[in-house]
């Protein structure tokens, strides 16, 4: 028997790919979150976006006790800088800023997952030795623009020769993919409506959450229509913001701080940009393989993840990730959120943060956002909205309709 | 002209600038007879012309609904 077999049969995972991946992993050096800090999420019309970054840089650098002169590489994750701001070569623009000189500094797009594919690039730099202490800021400003100017603006993250050429919106997409779920499986109205219900009941309890108020059922069933299914309560959030980790070896973290937050598996995966070239869109396999492969890596089940922070960029998403991530049944993800499964004190909360349909979605800032928000509550640091069981963590941060998808998972042992 | 089924749909209300002024309209995925998907714009002057998913479908030329920015999408009207 090979050792990638043994590794294998350890963790109970089939595949010879995963197989390879363990084998892999148990040759990297394990990586820890030493720091993390986010401004909050909003319209901030005196803002530009190279303040909100280093004001979350900043606040990162102090929460880990980090300098600038102790960065070695730099990642800003960004999806849409230029046409937002006009401003392009973003990422010395912002280290530079926090004082970050000399190393390198390099942005990385992949639309709303843009700062989790930068933490997912900063990890893999840690893990295989090339750095020790890198820094990962995502930001966006995105109400300086008109609605109809950032629908146009996120439609580029889709294809542009083809679905969006048609007049398509994320919303749209989005609204196709929950009338193909509701068609398929029975979804319901009211149970994508729980989900926004859920995420501002947890967001009026977060101080930096954009927009901090309770709604009701019949509230959430009756906004102004987007793109039937989906009124305004199924969709996040315009907003600006920004969120910064700082990462180092395991081994060095306490040289730095007393709560290092270990980062157990992480894993990004692809698919087609375009919705139509997909044999079935009520599943993003991006989401299947990325988490797969974290939890391998992790060495653990969906059962053992004790709360999320996943992508609710629009409440179907977060229906169909608690499906793809093995935490409810394939097609039952709508009464699972709807039976109060994820709320605060459900079995697993998700999106205590209020999420992107709460706390708010400035696109480049929200994969980092999802990593503060496991680190606020692994550490027991989330204030009135703490969860008690809060060692294990998973987060889910999905570019465009499914094309990038990064999973982390993150524990204190 | 092409045919196929629809496998997903949805009207806009809320359009990124360009197609503002089409507001409301709806979009579909169409599962094509032929082979392959398409993703398109459904002609409805009235809202009884709306189509649902299962609803055939076949391709039509439109004309003046087509804007310039829209060189290749297809139009499809419910059959």
């Amino acid at each position: 028997m090979s050792p990638g077999v043994e590794v294998c049969n350890l963790f109970g995972s089939p595949t010879p790919e995963l197989c390879c991946i363990l084998l892999i992993f148990r040759h990297m050096r394990s990586v820890a979150v030493i720091g993390a800090g986010k401004t909050p999420f909003g319209i901030f019309a005196d803002r530009d976006l190279r303040s909100l970054a280093v004001e979350a840089g900043e606040k990162c650098l102090r929460n880990g006790n980090v300098t600038p002169g102790q960065i070695e590489s730099f990642y800003l994750g960004n999806f849409a800088g230029p046409a937002f701001v006009g401003q392009n070569h973003l990422a010395p623009y912002v280290s530079t800023a926090l004082g970050i000189r000399d190393v390198p500094a390099t942005r990385v797009e992949a639309a709303c997952a843009s700062s989790g594919s930068a933490f997912f690039h900063a990890w893999a730099e840690v893990a295989s030795g090339v750095y020790d202490v890198v820094m990962v800021v995502g930001v966006e400003k995105m109400t300086s623009r008109t609605t109809g100017q950032v629908n146009q603006i996120l439609a580029e993250a889709g294809d542009c020769s083809g679905e969006m050429l048609a007049g398509n919106t994320f919303a749209s997409l989005f609204a196709m993919i929950a009338r193909r779920h509701m068609y398929e499986f029975g979804t319901k109205k009211e149970h994508l409506s729980s989900v926004a219900v859920k995420n501002h009941a947890n967001g009026a309890l977060n101080p930096d959450a954009q927009m901090r108020k309770v709604i009701t059922l019949e509230q959430a069933m009756n906004g102004k229509p987007i793109a039937d299914p989906l009124n305004l309560y199924d969709c996040s959030l315009i907003s600006d913001g920004a969120a910064a980790v700082v990462l180092a070896p395991y081994d060095r973290a306490r040289e730095f701080t007393d709560k290092p937050v270990r980062i157990l598996g992480i894993a990004q995966a692809s698919d087609y940009v375009a919705l139509d070239q997909k044999a079935d869109i009520t599943t993003f396999p991006a989401v299947r393989r990325a988490s797969e492969k974290a939890y391998a890596m992790a060495g653990v089940t969906p059962r053992d993840i004790q709360f999320a922070e996943l992508h609710d960029c629009f409440t179907i998403a977060e229906i169909i990730a608690c499906e793809d991530l093995g935490f409810a049944p394939r097609g039952e993800g709508g009464p699972y959120a709807f039976e109060g499964h994820t709320a605060r004190t459900g079995e697993r909360p998700i999106n205590t943060s209020g999420g992107l349909k709460s706390k708010g979605h400035p696109v480049g800032a929200t994969g980092v956002a999802q990593i503060c928000d496991l680190v606020l509550q692994i550490r027991c640091q989330a204030g009135e909205r703490q969860i008690p069981r809060h060692s294990l963590g998973l987060a889910e941060n999905l570019g465009g309709s499914g094309a990038t998808c990064v999973v982390s998972i993150l524990g204190e042992v | 002209m092409r045919t196929g089924t629809v496998y997903t749909e949805t009207v806009i209300y809320s359009a990124p600038e360009a197609f503002a002024k089409d507001v409301p309209y709806q979009t579909a995925i169409v599962s094509l007879e032929d082979g392959g998907s398409a993703t398109g714009r459904v002609t409805a002057r009235i809202m009884g012309d709306r189509v649902a998913i299962g609803d055939h479908v076949v391709e039509v030329e439109p004309g003046e609904a087509r804007a310039p920015q829209m060189a290749g999408v297809p139009f499809f009207r419910k059959v």
